[in-house]
């Protein structure tokens, strides 16, 4: 009889290709997706030393961070040309690149195209059991499926490129037990803060996470990926779930999932993943269900969270003083003022979309609260960006578009949008946005932009009312 | 990539925590399709601050940098080990740091140092008047005023880095057992 074992130790001992005295591992890699920002250098580098990618049918390219989400096609269905020449030639680098080395590609005019963490399972590209890389941190969020994935450098992308394998050591484990159900009004990106706030920016950092417990054992594929996507937050490169019912559900039928007699064999072989009675983790976190609220943030990481019921926090109140001038500096850039309730700030932008709440099920979260109001006059702009073409499809089928136009929402085409500030769309300076993406750190959306992360139902309160609002009063 | 043995320098005595990569590098400076030329942009908003430590004359062309916690969090962007690169910087000191920076910083030659935080604070203060020495053979940062603090460096990327090995080529050398790994699982 072997030993128990966790879910991130099954993944692991599967692809393992060689093992080393020092402790490292060369580990296979099943999938690895590629996008314009990370990759252009990796295949310049394998160009100058003439090496080819050695597994294009495990490698797929889709454009997400600089595409503007403005229309791409014009009435006759011509594509129309990016007006920023530096985001225009990063994505001529892509299209030349996936040409040259003959790499799977989902145009950026298809309906499959979106932000590549959309993209993957929704494709069935991600699948339980792979390792999942790409050159980008959010890669974490394949962990929803069962992956172990996690995001990688540009040199690491040009190594799986060229090799399919990355040489690695084997991190930690953290379980993440949470019993019970969520509130009312309470969504898996408010228990996700409240995760990071818990943990503290670096408190994952050399571990893998796995979600443990009822809270997320009844949690929707979405909510998980939204979870698993905000790992990295926390400072841990992956973040796993057990695939269960609701996995094999989603990804069945998809595209590039296994089909047929295949099928039925990778779910037998997925139901033996699952984390073994009496296996150990290095280190463990539990938390409630019923006592996370409603969560924002207030500073410049992802760790500065607060319940929307709570006050801005005297940066004198943290123990530690390198955290106390970390907080003040928070404070000035933010424009915040100690001790004023959260409820009290106003914003002027709201962003519902990023790899982390631009699903169909955080559209319809969103639009629920929406639905039959209007957005505050003291709103700019109010974007609703969905994370890829398919999911736009599906909320047009829904009405979901109407839902938000009518109340003064930008209904745009699929992108990483005012996620970070790459493409045309960004918070002005000094500037306040609600957001439903995983990062409010300086600068992220913009120079001098104001982030608060907050969930996609706190995002649409936040545009009705035109500030941080406890979306559980707008509730019908 | 660059051997590294022994560096000697000033270092900036940054000692903030959660630098995260968007500081190091905005997103705004993502769209080259090169490594180099991103020195000039690197910690840009902190070079907005009037009197920041990056344009004190005092340390221009230091090859060392100390930070707090948690260096390097954030977006996987290589482009902040690139800017850092191309600034001149050979070493990062600090009491933590993201798991993909710091492998990000070591395949563009980049030594990143953990120290406690006790440490830290000590070279912060001394790197304020006098240049530090970063040695890889003998895993230590020294001070002219006789500090002496060891560190630890996992073997791998000790060898890689001393003899600037290229990681690629080494891996492509075990191509026997990727080909065996694959026939073996149907992959
Ligand atoms: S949506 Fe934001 S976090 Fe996600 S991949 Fe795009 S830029 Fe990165």
């Amino acid at each position: 009889m072997t030993a128990p074992r966790t879910l991130y130790q099954k993944i692991w001992d599967a692809h393992v290709v060689e093992q080393r005295p020092d402790g490292t591992a060369l580990i296979y890699i099943d999938r690895h997706l590629v996008h314009e920002v990370t990759s252009p250098q990796a295949f310049e580098g394998l160009r100058v030393a003439g090496r080819r990618v050695r597994r294009p049918d495990l490698t797929l390219a889709v454009a997400d961070h600089n595409l503007p989400t403005t229309a791409r096609v014009d009435a006759a269905g011509r594509r129309l040309p990016i007006a920023d020449p530096a985001s225009a030639g990063q994505l001529s680098a892509l299209e030349a690149n996936v040409a040259e080395f003959a790499v799977p590609y989902i145009e950026a005019t298809a309906a499959e195209q979106g932000i590549v963490h959309v993209v993957g399972p929704e494709q069935g590209f991600t699948l339980p059991g792979t390792t999942v890389v790409c050159g980008d941190s959010h890669t974490a969020a394949h962990g929803a499926m069962g992956a172990l994935a996690f995001g990688i450098g540009t040199s690491e992308v040009e190594h799986v490129l060229a090799t399919q394998t990355l040489l690695l050591k084997p991190s930690k484990t953290m379980e993440i037990r949470v019993e019970g159900t969520l509130g009312f009004g309470v969504s898996p990106k408010d228990l996700i803060l409240a995760i990071i706030g818990r943990l503290g920016a670096a408190g994952g950092t050399g571990y893998v996470l796995e979600y443990r417990g009822s809270t997320f054992r009844d949690m929707s594929i979405e909510g998980r990926l939204t979870v698993a996507n905000m790992s990295i937050e926390a400072g841990a490169r992956s973040g796993l779930f057990a695939p269960d019912e609701k996995t094999f559900a989603y990804l069945e039928g998809r595209r590039l999932a296994p089909q047929g007699a295949a099928w039925a064999e990778a779910v037998e072989r997925w139901k033996a993943l699952a984390t073994d009675e009496g296996a150990r983790f290095d280190a463990s976190l539990s938390m409630n269900a019923a006592d996370i609220a409603p969560t924002v943030t207030w500073g410049t990481s992802p760790e500065d969270v607060a319940p929307i019921t709570g006050r801005i926090p005297d940066p004198e109140s943290f123990a530690d003083p390198a955290k106390q001038a970390a907080a003040r500096k928070s404070l000035e850039y933010m424009g915040l003022t100690a001790g004023d309730a959260l409820q009290d700030v106003t914003v002027e932008h709201i962003f519902i979309g990023s790899c982390t709440n631009s699903r169909i099920e955080d559209l319809r979260q969103a639009a629920e609260i929406v639905r039959g109001r209007k957005i505050d006059r003291r709103i700019k702009q109010a974007l609703v960006v969905p994370g890829s073409g398919l999911v736009k499809r599906q909320a047009e089928a829904e009405g979901l578009d109407r839902i938000f136009t009518e109340a003064g929402f930008e209904w745009r085409e699929p992108g990483c949008s005012m996620c970070l500030a790459m493409n045309p769309d960004k918070v002005p300076p000094r500037e306040r946005c609600a957001s439903t993406s995983n990062r409010n750190f300086v600068g992220r959306q913009g120079p001098g932009a104001r982030t608060h992360l907050v969930s996609p139902a706190m995002a649409a309160a936040a545009a009705v009312t035109g500030r941080l609002a406890d979306v559980r009063e707008l509730v019908r | 990539m660059t051997p590294f043995t022994c560096v000697q320098g000033r270092a900036i005595p940054l000692g903030r925590q959660n630098v995260d990569t968007d500081v190091i590098i905005g997103a705004e400076h993502l769209k080259t399709i090169q490594r180099s030329g991103l020195g000039r942009y690197a910690f840009g908003t902190i070079r907005a601050e009037p009197g920041n430590l990056f344009d004190d004359p005092a340390y221009a062309g230091a090859p060392i940098l100390i930070a707090g916690d948690n260096f390097g969090c954030g977006s996987s962007r290589e482009h902040a080990a690139w800017a850092l690169a191309d600034m001149g910087i050979r070493v990062v000191i600090a009491p933590s740091f993201s798991d993909i920076f710091s492998g990000n910083a070591f395949k563009n030659g980049i030594l990143t140092v953990v120290l406690p935080q006790g440490a830290v604070d000590r070279l912060l203060a001394v790197a304020a008047e006098l240049p530090l020495t970063v040695d890889l053979e003998t895993m230590t940062v020294t001070s002219p005023l006789q500090d002496r603090f060891a560190f630890e460096l996992d073997p791998f990327r000790r060898e890689c880095l001393l003899g600037g090995l290229d990681e690629i080529a080494l891996t492509m050398a075990s191509e026997a057992a990727i080909r065996a790994y694959e026939l073996r699982t149907g992959t």
